[in-house]
């Protein structure tokens, strides 16, 4: 049985649709892509898994329940995890207090969950006190993952982790990534560096005009013909 | 000078209270609240039917807290008026704003059906107290002498006693507990308060307590530099949100060094100017700061704190 099974979902904003049946699965322990131009319904997928938008049709199973239309925070309480593409820290709060309230909903102690996640990110750790907002892009970046962690996540969704970072922070990044990956957390991720994404993916899903267009093992992908001259530039 | 000062302090001790919940209200639900200034006059008429109807015997003559001019039932009505307002606060906002959220209304819509409750209240007011202006206490109280020639009336340190710790609490509060953190995250960043499973509807109805408690408290001590008024809280709007913009609007923290900055600026004008200059006084600060500086004086991206 899959992690997270996800069956022709139709989802979008108001009247308009943007998924028009999307179909992906996610096994435990897996780091899966989901790469495609801009406008092909990425975000609006990870959005609709979280429960932020309401499929129209279609199932999203995780853990063998359905999760289809049920709020965030109930699905955050049955431990999947979302970072958002941008705005994904509180800017004047601390280091720390973003990670504490990345903990919230959390009744027990969360200080070794604390201690893990400043070791995975020893960078934060010296940032603790400093406001969000006063922080590098980088390390806001780091800090936005490091908050969806703190609740010990089965699987985490992160939307576009590499936006407007520098070729250098990317590969930090998606090294981090993968480290939490080995870590035992199952991935599904959002990328518009696609090469840089499938190279560290189990397998990889191209979305285009709101369906499945592709798919197939992250280094397939990147080896297959048209899907470097239509999705990687050449 | 040295005691217009004093004076300013005293009054911006009570802006800052009502300045605070302005700009706490601003930063959760994104609209300025035109009703705070009743809400203000609102608390300051409960605590009076708290002195002068249900606890009338541990206050007035003879039964007086030291140098001051009441007794202990301006203190019950200080709590009971934090109560009841903050009870018609979360009233209001179930009956006239969340239907308005809920219709995703505009900043403006909010703004102008605030000023509709701020109205309702007035008219509640005139309507069971009646247009005469009322004390709660009509003592005469002599002034205390401290060094530089100040002269301060006990009453008057009890209204700075009272904003300083309610503002420290406040602080302590929103730096220290869950609850707070979770307000101030709500402030900063709504989408991602919900996305991490805060409770953004409990974060508005403590908004709403908070700012109708501090309000109210306001208003008493108002009631108490002076008189009551049914007017009282919607002539003292514009300090009020100068107070709030001056200080950075959202920033509680801001709201505070702002009211006393208005407040000390509206006194020590008095030196210059006739008292009744003093509402104009604070029109000009709040044009300057829209014209030089529209983002308060610590700028933009104020610390919520």
């Amino acid at each position: 049985m899959s992690l997270l099974d996800v069956s022709g979902v139709v989802s979008g904003y108001g009247e308009t649709d943007i998924l028009t049946g999307v179909s992906i699965t996610v096994q435990a322990g897996e780091v899966v892509a989901i790469i495609g131009p801009n406008g092909s319904g990425k975000s609006t997928l990870m959005k609709t898994i979280f429960g932020l938008l309401r499929p129209r049709r279609g199932e999203i199973i995780f853990h063998g329940e359905s999760i289809a239309g049920l709020a965030p925070d109930h699905i955050t309480r049955r431990g999947v995890c979302y970072m958002p593409q941008s705005d994904n820290v509180f800017p004047s709060l601390s280091t720390h207090e973003n990670l504490e309230m990345g903990a919230f909903i959390r009744e027990d102690g969360f200080s070794a969950r604390l201690e893990e996640v400043y070791s995975l990110f020893p960078d934060l750790f010296s940032k603790r006190n400093a406001r969000a907002g006063s922080l590098s892009g980088g390390q806001r970046q780091m800090l936005a993952l490091a908050r969806a962690l703190m609740l010990d996540p089965t699987l985490l969704l992160l939307d576009e982790p590499s936006a407007g970072l520098s070729p250098k922070l990317v590969d930090t990044i998606m090294s981090k990534i993968l480290e939490i990956n080995r870590s035992g957390v199952s991935i599904l991720m959002v990328e518009q560096r696609a090469r840089e994404a499938l190279k560290l993916s189990t397998r990889g899903y191209i979305l285009a005009m709101g369906r499945n267009q592709m798919e197939g093992s992250g280094e397939g992908l990147l080896d297959n013909e048209e899907v470097r001259r239509l999705y990687l530039g050449g | 000078m040295a005691e217009l000062a004093v004076s300013g302090i005293i009054l911006g001790s009570i802006i800052a209270l009502g300045a605070i919940g302005v700009s706490l209200i601003y930063g959760i639900l994104r609209f300025a609240h035109f009703a705070h200034g009743d809400m203000m006059t609102f608390g300051a008429y409960i605590a009076f039917f708290f002195v002068h109807s249900v606890f009338s015997s541990l206050g007035g003559e003879g039964f007086r807290l030291g140098p001051l001019t009441f007794g202990p039932s301006l203190i019950i009505g200080i709590f009971g008026a934090m109560a009841i307002s903050a009870l018609v606060a979360l009233l209001i906002d179930r009956i006239i704003y969340r239907p308005l959220r809920q219709r995703r209304a505009g900043l403006v819509m909010l703004a102008m059906s605030s000023l509709g409750a701020a109205i309702i209240l007035r008219s509640i007011i005139y309507l069971v107290w009646g247009p005469q202006s009322q004390a709660y206490s009509r003592t005469i109280q002599p002034a205390l002498f401290l060094p530089l020639g100040i002269r301060v009336k006990a009453d008057e340190l009890f209204i700075i006693g009272v904003a300083l710790l309610l503002v420290i609490g406040l602080y302590v509060f929103l730096q220290r507990t869950k609850l707070g953190k979770a307000m101030r995250a709500t402030a900063d960043n709504v989408d991602l308060a919900r996305i991490s499973g805060i409770n953004t509807d409990r974060v508005v109805a403590y908004t709403w307590v908070l700012g109708a408690s501090l309000a109210s408290t306001a208003g008493v001590l108002l009631g108490l530099e002076s008189q009551l008024m049914p007017e009282m809280g919607w002539g003292f709007l514009l300090p009020l949100f100068a107070a709030t913009i001056l200080g950075g609007i959202g920033s509680p923290f801001g709201a505070f060094v702002g009211a006393m900055v208005v407040g000390i600026i509206q006194q020590t004008s008095t030196y210059y100017l006739s008292p009744a200059y003093k509402p104009a006084v604070a029109f000009l600060i709040l044009i300057l700061i829209l014209l030089v500086r529209p983002t308060g004086i610590f700028g933009r991206r104020t610390p919520w704190i």
